[in-house]
């Protein structure tokens, strides 16, 4: 088997290609949305797909996202393999009926019989200088619907992998890509994305010793910058990657704190209502006789997301991470 | 240099040509809701037809007072009857063809029923012990959608999908008046239109959606002009004419069929009963209002056409209410049945694969029935026994 060298690729160009395999792997899978066709979407993720499988595969819709969604619906339940494209975070909102009234229930109140296999990519998330409704964390709404799978990637790999994943599963996904990241670099050998990884399962991305960090998607670099940065205080923070905020992997999460006794969670999301108090919540019930301290939440300010010259003040940067990290109790131990 | 040597050295470049992109006259509704029955068109008809079509509705005026009957003895949590709308409901079911689908709203049993779905599995939303009692795929009948016109971009999809697979199969998707006002209502027209799908929308206007008028709902000269703007054809039928809806549906179905793209039929109605059983219609209408629909009722219309005509008789008209009777009495019969409820499937169908918070959260859902059951044990066993604590704290 011949190898290719891996080499520095963006999150952009490994999604791209995660669509183009998995339409060339199943004729079932189409892609629809707004601009998705012969633009290829405003961030280029469909790049391409249109000319080479053709605009009944790669479908530029009328601009309605809850028509975009619904018609996706009806698609799955004739057996297709809908990628649904929201053009950004706070567009999706029209389709928000259809996932939580039929998306997410459709298999349940059917028990079973009508399963909708469906794929709704978001890119979503601040830090691209975005002007407003253009950088919304709406994970937590998503989160707080059983019958979704919330599948977040932060790295070029994963991107690619989640992606095959999401799209091959037969229950419905919400895909959300963090856009800051969709020109990030990483290398990644393209021909051979062998890690379709599975739903659900949160990886360490930092070993250590002195508190966890969790996080996922758009907060993960800033994370182990911080983690980077924390050696000089004298922590060793290690650092949890959740990928998957449902399901959510109890396991892995629960693993490292019990080693570590501390955690902080970290997101853009605002902190009220968002996921950062279930997964405090969830850690507290299962690893309560092995903290040392409570578990603290780094997140965005709980404020309609700001305008792009005020954005740097809301998100979780290194500092904030940093203070948090030093608020962990360490003077119990000294 | 002045102004006006500016304006004269300004050459305009016309814009390009405009012109209509769809002739809208062709798209436009009749002036009034065409009618069979009654009418020169009736001699046209086949008179096989309008006897199926009595029969069903017999049966269906039948099926409409069983279930409301089964809200007051408790068996249904609750019944939005379409009493005065079978025609639609009947017709919408006899217009499609094996492989077609049918996407209802909650109002839309009779029609499901119609389609050869066992009764008391349409009734299963509204008994309460599951949400859908049928397998879509059987009959290729969508689930009972309860928020309004959401179902309809569901049947543009569907449609759409089965044209790309080259499958012969065209959509009938029902709504009320109500729903035309739904933002849902909108994108899946247009998606049809735009798509060409094969798909039919049937807008019973029954003149309420609960309490408002259709006054209150829309300005349109009518519903089924809605249709002009979306570039498909509109059609305007008498409701309670169950041989003009049965027309009408079934030149759109074969429209829609033969690559034509979707219709729009607007079938005025009226909604004789309130809207639920748990409505008071006397809130918001009179009884003349009420009166005067009576008096223009679908199962009569057709009786009367049947019989004048000599294609019914009295004894035929015993055969289809005792017909109806055999059918309410294995409705009634069946419903007063407990059905079997296991807790546990509540979690069953969630995810193709339970998540772990979901197994534990069943595995606490079994804790608790078992505590349950041996706490009903124990109730139940005799008092001697009673004296003799086997632990627990319950």
């Amino acid at each position: 088997m011949t190898t290719v060298a891996a080499k520095p690729a963006t999150m952009a160009q490994a999604l791209t290609r995660a669509l183009r395999d998995a339409m060339a792997a199943d004729p079932a899978v189409h892609v629809l949305g707004e601009d998705v066709g012969t633009l290829g979407g405003v961030f280029r993720i469909t790049d391409g797909l249109a000319a080479e499988f053709g605009d009944d595969r790669c479908t530029d819709t009328p601009l309605a996202e809850a028509g975009i969604l619904g018609t996706a619906v009806g698609m799955a339940m004739y057996g297709l393999r809908p990628v649904v494209e929201m053009q950004f975070d706070a567009f999706a909102y029209p389709a928000f009926e259809q996932v939580v009234s039929h998306v997410t229930k459709m298999r349940n109140r059917t028990r079973g019989t009508m399963p909708l296999p469906l794929t709704i990519r978001v890119p979503y998330g601040g830090g691209i200088g975005g002007v407003e409704h253009h950088s919304d964390s709406s994970e937590a709404y998503y989160m707080a619907t059983p019958g979704l799978h919330v599948v977040t990637p932060a790295t070029v790999a994963d991107a690619y992998g989640l992606l095959r994943a999401s799209i091959a599963s037969d229950d419905p996904v919400v895909f959300l890509e963090p856009k800051r990241l969709y020109w990030s670099k990483d290398t990644w050998n393209p021909e051979e994305p062998a890690s379709v990884e599975p739903v659900g399962r949160a990886v360490v991305r930092r070993f250590g010793r002195s508190a966890t960090l969790i996080t996922y998607g758009p907060s993960l670099a800033v994370c182990m910058e911080a983690a980077e940065a924390a050696r000089a205080e004298g922590w060793d923070l290690e650092v949890v990657d959740l990928r998957s905020l449902v399901p959510f992997d109890d396991e892995t999460v629960c693993a490292s704190v019990r080693r570590t006794g501390r955690a902080v969670v970290v997101h853009e999301s605002g902190s009220f209502g968002g996921p950062g108090g279930e997964i405090a919540a969830r850690v507290t019930e299962r690893c309560f006789h092995h903290l040392e301290a409570p578990v603290l939440r780094v997140a965005g300010f709980d404020i309609p997301y700001p305008p792009p010259m005020l954005e740097r003040h809301h998100l979780p940067g290194v500092d904030r991470i940093l203070d948090a990290v030093g608020r962990l109790q360490w003077e119990a131990e000294s | 240099m002045t102004v006006m040597e500016q304006r004269g050295a300004y050459r305009p470049t016309p814009p390009p040509a405009w012109q209509p992109r769809t002739d809208p006259a062709p798209l436009l509704p009749d002036t009034e809701p065409y009618r069979v029955l009654g009418t020169k068109a009736a001699d046209r008809a086949d008179t096989e037809l309008l006897r199926t079509l009595y029969a069903r509705l017999v049966r269906g005026r039948r099926y409409n007072a069983q279930a409301t009957a089964l809200t007051k003895q408790g068996r249904l949590a609750v019944y939005p009857s379409s009493a005065g709308q079978e025609a639609c409901e009947v017709a919408a079911a006899l217009v499609l063809q094996e492989q077609d689908w049918l996407f209802p709203s909650y109002r839309d049993t009779l029609a499901v029923v119609s389609r050869g779905v066992d009764p008391v599995e349409a009734l299963t939303l509204l008994r309460g012990d599951w949400h859908t009692g049928y397998d879509p795929y059987e009959h290729r009948v969508a689930p009972l959608s309860t928020p309004l016109a959401t179902q309809l971009p569901h049947a543009v999809g569907l449609a759409h999908a089965a044209r790309l697979k080259g499958d012969d199969v065209v959509a009938l998707a029902m709504v009320g008046d109500g729903g035309t006002s739904e933002g849902d209502f909108h994108e899946a027209l247009n998606f049809a239109a735009v798509w060409r799908a094969p798909v039919v929308f049937l807008v019973q206007n029954n003149g309420f959606a609960i309490s408002v008028p259709l006054d209150k709902q829309t300005a349109a000269p009518s519903l089924a002009h809605k249709a002009v703007g979306y570039g498909m054809p509109g059609r305007l039928v008498d409701g309670n004419d169950a041989a003009a809806v049965h027309e009408v549906l079934s030149e759109a179905v074969r429209h829609a069929r033969e690559g034509g793209g979707p219709t729009l039929v607007e079938a005025v109605t009226y909604r004789v009963e309130a809207h639920t059983n748990a409505d008071d219609a006397t809130r918001y209408r009179g009884d003349a209002e009420v009166e005067t629909w009576r008096r223009h009722d679908p199962v009569e219309l057709l009786e009367r056409e049947l019989t004048e005509r000599g294609l019914l008789d009295e004894d035929g008209i015993r055969a289809a209410r005792e017909d109806a009777e055999t059918m309410a009495a294995d409705l009634r019969a069946r419903m007063n049945q407990d059905p079997q409820l296991d807790p546990l499937d509540l979690f069953a169908h969630v995810y193709a694969e339970p998540t772990p918070q979901l197994r534990e959260q069943q595995a606490q859902l079994r804790a608790e029935l078992e505590a349950e059951a041996e706490a009903e044990a124990q109730a139940q066993a005799p008092a001697d026994s009673a004296s003799a604590p086997q632990g627990g704290h319950r």
